[in-house]
């Protein structure tokens, strides 16, 4: 015990103050970020009367889910099943990630590994384009999915999400650092094609990467309202159903809470589960 | 004149030469690495199509004026120079923009890199809660619905009940449509949301940094946390200072959504209009892409701009 002790104090070049400097602006920073989360769940866990309190207060004291069964009960009454709703967010997510990972493994690995002609080209557009944003493109998009027939499709919203850069970027520097070219040496003096290298021995290398550009994804097609693009009522998503049940008025202020909750969660548990992993891949996230 | 065109038939005849010989040197090189080619272009092709084609759509409607329902019409730089000559909204959406990116963008950098620094040296179990917490923000995208009905501007709204009941204030001040309080407000609510991927990056990188560089640092001389923060962590991660400074500086520049969320659209006096929110309302609204293609194109010259200077400057660190 004693000489955990010692060794704790006798760290490279740390002081006491320091350490207390320190402290004292991580704790505010975590406060600062933890009171409007505190304050979402306290929301939506709060009975009618206590949300229209003054003074209002802060946290709940009489917690219920009455909240959650209105927004089940509202979910029930609206004209398109809400199961269909869910249906079309899960849709989205999965086949939109799916193709996402596949995708930009497959075109991460020459780009990080081969020599070829267009490579730069090809890596260099990629590297510029995350300074790209949807709003600027989001009128040319428009006009090249009216051109393509995509307009009120799911296409619309699942193609593109294939050739995210931010994944592929992440997905490359992942491969330049993990993968030694050694190994690939060998496999090639062993008689294996490129495509049997790529799925047998790159792809599981890299799960780490993969998992982080799930979560990417996820976070994005979760979210997605498709209002850009879908106009169907059938066809429109989750988030969509549930924005339009918050701005349905004030009354609804507790049920909207418990639906920012309910998105919420979804991300943050796929988050939590692969935290460790996306460390990892972001320690080669670094732009040369 | 015969020989002149005898020079120009040479010229053609050499010029078409090197066509020849450059689309040959390019055709062996597709097919030497053929796979690698195979590999990249399913991804590459799509991402063309919806990310870099858009680009290129948006530079040329900028010079037409193009209303969707008739083909665009070329007018030259008639768009661009109506922006900055006539379009007095324009200018107030550049200042707003700019005071706003030049506020977030900066602290929510140093934030993300403090913040990773500090988490970066305690136990495990601590740092990924922590990580999870100021994440979580920018993780769930929920945030502008939060200090929407944290500052309510009725007697109800969170902040207003507290400031009435302790008497600070008389009445409930109007945070959204006030524009004294729109921008402070939402500057600060997107900086809540803003760590987000360079965040996640800084805390990787530092994960990264061989131990046994502090310990030679030590021995050279290093004696205390900040010469070691200055001299030995920070050169290790300008690759990542790089990246997040990229991620940093488009979200800050492309800020909308959240001040559309918050301040509502149109907001009172343009106080919330950023060139972004500015584009939506040409391109969403008033159906004049060509224009708003130019909004685009000036948008995306700044963050561009921006972009290099700062990468400028994170590369003299390294040294």
């Amino acid at each position: 015990m004693k000489l955990k002790f010692r060794i704790r104090r006798n760290r490279l070049n740390r002081s006491v103050g320091g350490d207390l400097f320190l402290f004292i602006i991580l704790a505010v920073g975590a406060v600062f970020t933890a009171i409007p989360l505190v304050f979402m769940i306290s929301q939506a866990f709060k009975p009618l009367n206590e949300l229209w309190l003054y003074p209002p207060q802060f946290f709940v004291r009489n917690p219920t889910f009455k909240n959650f069964v209105d927004l089940f009960v509202l979910m029930g009454e609206s004209w398109v099943p809400m199961t269909r709703y869910f249906f079309n967010t899960l849709l989205l997510v999965v086949l939109g990630t799916a193709g996402h990972i596949i995708l930009a493994s497959m075109a991460a690995y020459p780009l990080a590994k081969h020599e070829f002609l267009f490579k730069p080209f090809l890596f260099q557009t990629v590297v510029l384009s995350l300074m790209f944003t949807y709003q600027v493109t989001a009128i040319p998009n428009y006009l090249i999915m009216a051109k393509i027939g995509w307009v009120d499709t799911y296409a619309a919203l699942i193609i593109p999400t294939w050739g995210m850069s931010l994944g592929l970027f992440l997905m490359r520097q992942f491969i330049v650092a993990m993968i030694p070219d050694e190994l690939l040496e060998a496999a090639r003096v062993d008689g294996a094609n490129e495509l049997t290298i790529f799925w047998r021995i790159v792809m599981p290398i890299v799960k780490p990467a993969w998992l982080t550009l799930m979560i990417l994804s996820v976070q994005q097609l979760w979210r997605e309202t498709g209002s850009r693009f879908i106009y169907s009522e059938k066809l429109k998503t989750l988030p969509y159903a549930l924005t339009q049940i918050i701005w349905g008025g004030i009354a609804r202020a507790g049920v909207g809470a418990a639906v920012g909750l309910v998105l919420m969660i979804v991300p943050i548990l796929i988050f939590v589960v692969n935290q460790s992993k996306v460390v990892e891949t972001m320690s080669t996230s670094g732009l040369d | 004149m015969q020989p002149v065109i005898e020079s120009n038939k040479g010229l053609i005849r050499g010029i078409s030469a090197k066509i020849k010989g450059v689309s040959r040197y390019v055709m062996n090189d597709i097919k030497e690495n053929k796979v690698s080619y195979l590999l990249v272009m399913p991804y590459w092709i799509i991402f063309f199509v919806f990310t870099i084609l858009p680009v290129l759509v948006a530079i040329v409607l900028s010079f037409t004026y193009y209303n969707m329902l008739e083909p665009p019409q070329w007018v030259g730089l008639h768009n661009y120079l109506q922006l900055f000559l006539d379009d007095d909204v324009f200018l107030i959406a550049i200042k707003n923009t700019f005071v706003f990116a030049l506020v977030t963008g900066p602290i929510s950098f140093f934030a993300c890199l403090l913040l990773a620094w500090m988490i970066n040296e305690l136990k495990p179990k601590i740092r990924a809660f922590l990580t999870l917490l100021f994440y979580a923000p920018a993780l769930t995208g929920q945030g502008y619905f939060i200090w929407r009905i944290m500052f309510d501007g009725s007697a109800y709204g969170y902040v207003n009940g507290i400031l009435l009941y302790w008497g600070i204030i008389t009445e409930p001040i109007q945070f959204f449509q006030d524009p004294k309080y729109i921008m402070p407000v939402s500057i600060l609510c997107v900086l809540w949301s803003s760590l987000g991927t360079s965040f996640l990056s800084f805390i990787g990188g530092l994960q990264g940094i061989d131990k046994s560089l502090y310990e030679a640092g030590a021995v050279d001389g290093i004696r205390n946390r900040w010469q070691e923060l200055w001299y030995i962590t920070l050169p290790q991660i300008v690759p990542h200072m790089m990246f997040g400074a990229i991620m940093t500086i488009t979200q800050s520049f492309a800020a909308a959504d959240q001040l559309i969320q918050l301040a509502g659209f149109p907001s009172t006096d343009y106080a919330a209009r950023t060139i972004v929110s500015h584009l939506m309302d040409y391109g969403n609204i008033r159906f004049e892409m060509g224009y708003a293609s130019a909004i685009a194109v000036v948008l995306f010259a700044f963050m561009v701009i921006t972009q290099r200077v700062v990468q400028k400057y994170l590369s003299k660190l390294r040294d």
